[in-house]
């Protein structure tokens, strides 16, 4: 009887650790298929990865999360939506695309007459973006990272009366790269996609912008 | 001259009512006469992808520890103090993510997406802990496991449950798996990340409805020893499952059991099974005919779920983002809305001229006006589908092919659930002889409690 147990029970362990193995065999070497990818991140064993446009994204073995500006509709959800609190969400600057406006969309509310930088002309909820006078007639806008809600609001000034250089992303030294994004989940645009960890950016229009360690927190300005 | 070249072009825009209008340069580049320079841009980079290995090579250590602490040390005190220490890193420090639990979602999407990059090491956090339960029990539940170990602090008056009350109980973590597997596999959501209750906890940002739940989670864990893991955990049913078949398991004694009874009450988890030692008093023709309502039970309920399961498509799908927007691209187009509430307003008028008549026509008035209002308010998610320029079949089409994933799904998913209750029966049927008092393989989370209790030493 114990000897028929015994048996038995080995038997089922070997049905497990097949199946384990099985599982895991069909999980590291699973096909990948091009045509199916939306993301266009996806590319180990992808026939168009020499072709691809982001060869980094081949040695990817991780992901992240990140939020994509040209499906963002700027609703407001990543203030509210995020684990972090404040969101990990900022608005970035691609200054490489701004137009140093002295009437910018971003920063002044519609219908504003005087450009001051008085509180009720500010679209931010916040003050965090910042605006100083460079030269006739260019003002810099900069954004403070420690007070930015990510609530979209510039960014929705600047994407439409200006040339969309403030664009919302997930900051890395913030994020707590959850399993499943909870903006993600929330966001009504489907905005939000893994993306490589080696290649954490979709800002657009960029020309010299600068990778950094997220090592130490809170260091990285935008 | 800048701010007049602005203004006609800000008027222009205004009255155009611009929809997302995405990154075109309206305004060109400056070209500044001073000597400033443009501040760089900088991006963050992600944490490390070699941590993400320091988290499995941790893992590893610690079920390697736990597992000697659990068999051959036998200690409690120093598997409660591993407790602390898996608490400590991957609850607070690691913040909860990514976990074992969490991980059967990633592995079963990545099943069914093949665009869905599936890293080594979560693919390692999903089979180690099995694999350690194959051959040593559920050390994993022991002390390494972030959830175990909270819960664990808190477990000062167990009750005994009763065997009853412990299996069924024990049918809502096969759910809760199956409902995991289904979402995840279709893309839907992570269902065990969105409800998990501690890691709010860990994060110390858990909204006040996930707080209120965790703090009656561990309040009710004074009782009711770890009740995330015995009625709730998904991954708790394949250690279950894994755990019965280990090659070593905890021992309540290190040699003969000397039928003391002293650690008879000594498992908080109701995981200690007590000797039976009368033959099961059932003729055989009573048992054969209990095997026959097995075989009939076993396909009848697997068939009679399968089928409410996949009856429960629509109420399931619903979940899904993509269906909802096709419900709601569906029902509720903006025109529609406007005209729902002139005509609204119409009934309420008419309503009035009747009111000697009909106080109820004009409160139906009222009511379709309401709706009327509710569905001129365009939701986001309508407006982003307008801006991203998919067409309104294109929306169908999606949905309808998750409806069809769904009805599949709801089928395996019913099916699962059947199974897992059949089997239940069926355990409960099965006739038992005991010796000795044993672990129960299947339930004992290896804590090591009921060690201390038996007074034979080797």
């Amino acid at each position: 009887m114990p000897n028929r147990r015994e048996f038995l029970n080995t038997l089922m362990r070997g049905g497990i650790l097949a199946a384990l193995g099985l599982l895991s065999g069909a999980l590291l070497f699973r096909k990948r298929d091009e045509n199916s990818c939306s993301t266009g991140f996806a590319c180990n064993s992808c026939s168009k990865s020499k072709s691809c446009s982001l060869p980094a994204a081949l040695e990817a073995r991780q992901t992240v999360w990140q939020l994509d500006p040209a499906k963002c509709i700027q609703c407001g959800r990543c203030a509210t939506s995020c684990v972090m609190s404040p969101s990990a969400v900022k608005c970035t600057h691609a200054y490489a695309m701004c137009g140093y406006c002295d009437l910018c969309g971003g920063y002044f509310k519609p219908g504003t007459k005087t450009l001051t930088t008085a509180a009720e002309h500010q679209l931010c909820p916040t003050n965090a973006l910042k605006r100083k006078f460079i030269e006739e007639p260019f003002f810099e806008y900069t954004v403070d990272e420690e007070l930015c809600i990510g609530c979209g609001k510039c960014v929705k000034g600047c994407s439409a009366f200006g040339n969309g250089s403030l664009q919302l992303q997930v900051r890395h030294h913030r994020c707590e790269n959850c399993n499943e994004c909870s903006i993600a989940r929330k966001c009504p645009s489907q905005a939000f996609t893994r993306v490589p960890a080696n290649q954490p950016s979709l800002l657009k229009g960029l020309g010299n912008e600068r990778m950094q360690d997220a090592g130490k927190k809170g260091e990285v300005n935008a | 001259m800048r701010k007049t070249n602005l203004v006609p072009a800000l008027l222009a825009f205004t009255t155009l009512f611009p929809k997302t209008v995405f990154a075109i340069q309206r305004f060109p580049k400056p070209e500044f006469e001073s000597a400033y320079t443009q501040p760089q841009t900088q991006i963050p980079l992600p944490r490390g992808e070699f941590m993400a290995y320091l988290d499995v090579a941790v893992l590893l250590i610690a079920l390697s520890v736990v597992t000697w602490l659990v068999l051959k040390k036998r200690s409690r005190l120093w598997v409660f103090a591993m407790s602390i220490f898996s608490l400590g890193y991957f609850g607070f420090y690691r913040e909860g993510c990514v976990c074992s639990i969490g991980a059967i979602q990633n592995v079963s999407l990545a099943l069914f997406d093949s665009t869905f990059v599936l890293p080594l090491s979560v693919i390692l956090f999903f089979i180690l802990p099995l694999l350690f339960t194959l051959f040593f029990g559920r050390t994993f539940c022991a002390a390494v496991c972030p959830f175990g170990a909270i819960q664990d602090l808190f477990a000062f008056k167990p009750q005994a449950l009763g065997s009853r009350l412990n299996t069924v109980l024990g049918i809502i973590p096969y759910l809760y798996l199956g409902l995991a597997v289904l979402f995840a596999a279709t893309g839907t959501d992570f269902i065990i990340c969105r409800y998990d209750p501690f890691v709010g906890i860990f994060r110390f940002t858990a909204s006040f409805g996930m707080f209120l739940f965790t703090g009656i989670l561990l309040l009710s864990g004074i009782f009711i020893a770890r009740p995330y893991c015995r009625f709730l955990c998904p991954y708790g049913v394949l250690l279950n499952w894994t755990s019965r078949f280990s090659r070593s398991h905890l021992t309540i004694t290190p040699k003969e059991c000397i039928q003391c009874r002293l650690c008879e009450n000594s498992c908080p988890y109701d995981a200690i099974d007590i000797p039976v030692t009368t033959k099961s008093p059932e003729s055989s023709p009573v048992m054969v005919k209990k095997m026959m309502m097995m075989v009939l039970i076993v396909p009848v309920l697997v068939i009679a779920f399968g089928y409410a399961g996949s009856r429960m498509q629509d109420t399931l799908a619903g979940v899904d983002p993509r269906v909802k927007l096709a419900k709601e691209v569906l029902s509720g187009m903006r025109d529609a809305g406007s005209g729902m509430r002139d005509a609204g307003y119409k009934m309420q008028d008419a309503g009035y001229k009747m009111q000697d008549a009909g106080y109820k026509m004009r409160d139906a008035g009222y009511k379709m006006r309401d709706a009327g209002y509710k569905m001129r308010d365009e939701s986001f998610e309508i407006k982003a589908f307008k801006a991203s320029g998919k067409t309104e079949s294109q929306v169908y089409s999606e949905a309808s092919a998750v409806l069809k994933k769904f009805y599949i799904g709801g089928w395996l998913f019913g099916g699962f659930i059947g199974l897992a209750i059949a089997l239940m029966i069926g355990g409960r049927m099965l006739p038992v002889y005991r010796a000795d008092y044993v672990t129960n393989k299947g339930r004992c989370f290896s804590c090591a409690r009921c060690v201390d209790y038996c007074p034979v030493k080797s």
